[in-house]
């Protein structure tokens, strides 16, 4: 298989995902089944080509260090399930 | 004649004349969504207070002799472009009950010309799909055949206005999501080319494919929206400053002379029988027109799949990373910590299509692996690229079909991934070169629409609408949805 | 065996742009909690970064400043990791194209003058604050999310905590004439980080790295480096080996311990960012930016030697930071004598700053207070000893000297008619004294110059003084 069920276990920790074993398992599977699809960009020699990271062809875009009015906190809030003092809150974070 | 089939350029003569009202234009659409919604399921959610109030402004705008083209015009919006006040859910868990607090720059820009917000249209979770079997909510059905996909992502869209539902919509293309449900429903769709359409309020997907476009009943119609939603936002820094022209100047039905490509590659892979035979059809149309066909070649398109899959994944795995419930979305009710929270969270809230691209994503970006994935997939791109500059020194646009198939059973390819994906592989390429294509009805196979696709040069939108527009002038696709009751 | 340890640092220093790197929230420090917070910085779904030209502008004077090179071709890369303070899930950053590079530092060592090497400067968006007391959970502010940084790394070239130190207090003065950071540690607007190994001397294999942080201060930096580099040599020599940790610095138990939270390896899948395009520097547009460049402190230094007549000591203890050096040049440019400044300035300032340890813009004395003080001395009003209680006092309340000098009756006593009664009493109370100045000891005369101060508080004029005692002692 191109991707182990312990590649998939490390892959999901990094992504912040959960799976159940049978889940681990059938990911595995399908990744695998995808890999090997994806794989077949191994046929073409790219040795001497650019990666194309932007397919527009501009470059130094900005804008003015200007201030601009920011949100409202009550609409920066508003989507929260947990504040507190005007602040987002999670669970106790040990630093 | 209902008004609810009339299209955008039917409507704006009625409106300005003022032989009809916004407001009647309105309940028109707001009664024929109710008749045919619970037949197609094509809606997430249907704004139809807000509704009211925009059509009363937009009868304001036409009394004031303020009225713009698309003044009192009903528009449904995917439902992955961001509406002030109004939920915008991506059709996922995660994002149910999210509503933003801002306007995608396109909304601003369609909300500035009077247009009637009716509603969010359903998708494939977070845009990822080619059949809108994957939204978290509900399957939307073909209008031509209830037991069949309307397309994806923006299957809702698609399905909305081919049902009459609105008189255009908007929806999102990033590796074949509006062309390829526009072909499935017999609609126009086009995805512009990128950088030509702000991205500002587009919940991304694959930042360096995504780009926003129009459904419409007709190409003109495609025309006046273009005309609405393109131009420079500075608010997107991979949005270009050109000089915009007015698309509808180019609604001409002369095409002679012009060259006209077609590439072996995009009658390849799985094509059915009936689109191949309806679509070379319709080339015949383009050479009775005039124009000259000839034979182009695109190899690398080949590859275009697999590397459409490793970039879109890629970006985004990163792009999703974001949704952990902290400060809006599905949070977990049960966890043990700060990590187990953003686990289960985001276990809970995405769907399993959305998982798998995310892991197939994150593989490729990651340490000893980025070269070998993500790194070969740019460079491949380059190659693709390289192919369709070298297409177009020898033709001016290129066609072919959008889908290799027409519409499918709901249920026929949700358990092989990899089948679902081989669904765009006429269109990914067009996304990976950044180019601008519309797809247009050209006839039906098996009583279900096909859909023909041409591909234009970059900003050549004006090119590719003038040989829509010349086709469709041509050759009248009159036929209708059976499956909900048309009408025109 | 003896070893010689390999050090490296990475400052973080905040830019003093007005608005945040990729939208237009302000950057100002200390508003109440998300209230300078806008859908871009707070990563809603569907937006997007605008990069903000000053800060590229003020990355490149910092390199310029800095020797470094500035990158013609640059761009933005994402560097995905969570946690969080950070709204995207990734931070905006730069990975293998930094705006800057191949730059160095000089610092004084023992003997002459070291170069330590600058890797790179790169400009990134920072994250948000995390806030764990007060509350069973931790609190989220992203007033500070997007607000922009440049990240200095330097070369391993820095060998002693003392050099760590030299280096850090340099780099803090160049970047504060650049006028592109104001480099408070206190206020988060400069961050360190460091990281150490050791080797035996002679040998040019590197050992094992160890990462610290919770480094508050310059001298934190130092102690921390002393304390971690005997550490590990002290495992080396049990024959224990290196683990490669992070270790966090402990100020109150003048320790280094591993950090709580295991630090896994991060992978942090680094590809360039999609959102923005790539940044081009032209030699046009770099000299533009050169030109902007405030005098270095070399310069200023030697325009102080020429236009005020400084000894070079004194230029340079007055140059070595900006503020200082500006409020030198105000005083100096109204007032007859820039020495007599000089010496205030690296005298009883000096000392006061360094006792309270704030920088000279925290304090409430201006230059024309300073002045102020000064021509009361000129004028006799009071003396110079006096003249340095009135300075402390100026200090800590921010009274003008004026003031002071009334409230606490400090005026000097120049009156001869006065001052010669007080002489006189005391010639009367201290006959050992005057005896012993008769039979020639001149010393006895300073100490009765010392009861007159005494008997007025300081405040007698100490010329006056003399010149009356001797005359009552020659009667």
């Amino acid at each position: 298989m191109a991707i182990s069920k312990s590649e998939v276990e490390y892959i999901a920790k990094l992504a912040r995902l959960k799976f159940t074993e049978e889940e681990i398992e059938a990911m595995a599977q399908e990744l695998s089944k995808i890999l090997d699809y994806v794989n077949k960009l191994n046929e073409l020699d790219t040795e001497n080509v650019e990666p194309t990271a932007h397919i527009v062809p501009i470059h130094n875009v900005f804008r003015e260090d200007e201030v601009k009015p920011s949100m409202p906190r009550e609409k920066v809030l508003m989507n929260a399930p947990f504040t507190e003092q005007g602040c987002f809150k999670v669970p106790k974070i040990i630093e | 004649m209902e008004l609810y089939s009339l299209t955008v350029h039917e409507l704006k003569e009625l409106l300005h004349k003022r032989e009809v009202s916004a407001q009647e234009v309105t309940k028109s659409y707001l009664e024929r969504i109710k008749e045919v919604e619970p037949k197609i399921d094509a809606l997430v959610t249907i704004t139809e207070e807000f509704a009211l109030e925009r059509a009363k402004v937009a009868d304001e705008m036409i009394k004031n002799g303020e009225a713009k083209d698309l003044t009192g015009i009903p528009v449904i919006i995917k439902d992955n472009i961001s509406t002030e006040g109004i939920r915008t859910t991506c059709s996922s868990k995660m994002l149910e009950n999210y509503i933003p607090p801002y306007n995608a720059t396109v909304v601003e820009r369609l909300l500035n010309e009077g247009v009637v917000i009716l509603g969010k249209s359903n998708l494939d979770e977070f845009a990822m799909g080619s059949s809108t079997e994957n939204s978290a909510f509900k399957t939307t059905k073909n209008p031509w055949d209830l037991s069949r996909v309307p397309g994806g992502s923006s299957g809702g869209s698609a399905a909305a206005v081919a049902a009459d539902e609105a008189a255009f919509a908007l929806g999102s293309d990033t590796g074949g999501s509006i062309r390829q449900p526009a072909s499935l429903c017999g609609v126009v769709g086009m995805k512009p080319t990128y950088g030509l359409v702000s991205r500002y309020g587009l919940v991304a997907f694959a930042s360096s494919l995504d780009q926003i476009g129009p459904f419409t009943k007709d190409v003109t119609d495609c025309a006046i929206v273009l005309n609405a939603i393109a131009g420079h936002d500075p608010m997107d820094s991979t949005s270009v400053k050109i000089e915009k022209p007015d698309y509808t100047s180019y609604l001409k039905e002369d095409i002679k002379g012009l060259r006209i490509g077609v590439a072996k590659e995009f009658f390849g892979a799985g094509i059915e029988e009936g689109v191949k035979e309806t679509v070379e059809k319709a080339i015949k149309v383009f050479e009775d027109l005039g124009a000259e066909i000839i034979d182009i070649s695109v190899p690398y398109v080949e590859y275009a799949l697999p590397a459409y899959y490793i970039i879109a994944s890629a970006e985004a795995s990163s792009n999703l990373a974001r949704y952990d419930g902290i400060r809006y979305g599905h949070i977990a009710k049960n966890y043990e910590d700060l990590v187990d929270m953003y686990m289960t969270s985001r276990s809970e809230g995405f769907g399993k299509e959305v998982k798998r691209r995310i892991m197939l994503g994150t593989y490729a970006l990651s340490s000893g692996y980025y070269d070998a994935y993500y790194k070969k997939a740019l460079k491949v791109r380059t190659l693709i690229k390289n192919d369709f500059e070298r297409a177009f020194e020898k033709c001016d646009v290129i066609v072919g079909p959008t889908s290799p198939t027409v519409a499918f059973k709901i249920g026929e390819r949700t358990n092989d991934p990899l089948a679902m994906y081989l669904a765009d592989i006429y269109t990914v390429s067009v996304n990976i070169a950044g180019l601008p294509a519309i797809s247009i009805p050209c006839g039906l196979s098996e009583g279900l629409p096909v859909g023909l696709q041409i591909i234009g040069k970059h900003f050549d939108e004006g090119r590719i609408l003038n040989v829509a527009y010349a086709f469709e002038k041509a050759y009248k696709f009159d036929a209708k949805p059976q499956a909900i009751g048309g009408e025109r | 065996m003896k070893y010689e340890a390999v050090i490296g640092l990475e400052v973080h220093a905040e830019l003093l742009t007005d608005s945040k790197i990729f939208c237009g929230c302000s950057t100002k420090f200390g508003s109440e909690p998300n209230t300078q917070v806008c859908p871009v910085c707070l990563g809603l779904p569907g937006t997007l970064p605008v990069l903000n030209k000053k800060v590229v502008e003020y990355a490149v004077r910092a390199g310029l400043a800095l020797n470094c090179t500035i990158a013609n071709f640059s761009k933005m890369d994402r560097k995905n990791y969570f946690y969080p303070d950070l709204p995207k899930a990734y931070q905006i950053s730069q990975y293998d194209l930094p705006l800057c590079s191949n730059g160095y530092i000089e610092i004084e060592v023992e003997g002459g003058t070291k170069r330590i090497g600058i890797k790179r400067i790169h400009i990134e968006e920072d994250a948000g604050k995390l806030l764990h007391e007060g509350t069973d959970g931790s609190l989220v502010d992203y007033n500070r999310a997007g607000v922009p940084l440049i990240e200095i790394v330097s070369e391993p070239d820095i060998s002693t905590p003392e050099e760590a130190y030299q280096y850090l207090v340099k780099l803090k003065s160049i970047l504060e004439y650049t006028e592109v950071s104001d480099c408070k540690m206190q206020e988060g607007s400069l961050r360190v980080d460091t990281n150490v190994s050791v080797r035996p001397v002679g040998t040019t294999e590197l050992g094992t790295k160890i990462e610290l942080k919770n480094l508050n201060s310059f001298k934190a930096v130092q102690k921390a480096l002393e304390y971690e580099i005997k550490r590990q040599i002290k495992v080396l020599e049990e024959g224990g080996t290196i683990v490669q940790e992070t270790r966090r610095w402990n100020e109150a138990k003048g320790i280094t311990e591993p950090m709580r939270t295991k630090e896994e390896a991060h992978d942090y899948r680094y590809f360039p960012e999609p959102d923005l395009v790539p940044i081009i520097v032209t030699e046009e547009w770099k000299e533009e930016i050169r030109k902007t460049l405030p005098e270095m402190p070399d310069a200023k230094r030697e325009r102080f030697i020429t236009q005020y007549g400084l000894p070079e000591y004194d230029a340079k203890v007055i140059t070595s930071s900006k503020k200082m050096a500006d409020f030198f040049e105000k005083c100096a440019s109204n007032y007859h004598s820039p020495k007599i400044v000089s010496n205030w300035l690296m005298g009883e300032f000096a000392r006061l700053l360094n006792d309270t340890g704030k920088e000279i813009d925290e304090v409430p004395i201006t230059p024309d207070m300073l002045i102020e003080l000064l021509k009361l001395v000129d004028d006799n009003v009071i003396s110079g000893s006096i003249a340095k209680t009135v300075f402390e006092e100026m200090f800590f309340t921010g009274k003008k000297p004026q003031i002071i000098v009334e409230e606490k009756g400090l005026r000097q006593i120049a009156d001869e008619g006065e001052l010669r009664r007080i002489v006189r009493k005391v010639i009367e109370e201290n006959p050992k004294s005057v005896e012993d100045y008769k039979k020639g000891k001149e010393k006895a005369l300073g100490f009765l110059v010392g009861q007159v101060m005494k008997e007025t508080k300081g405040k007698a004029n100490p010329q006056l003084t003399n010149q009356l005692l001797r005359e009552e002692l020659s009667k």
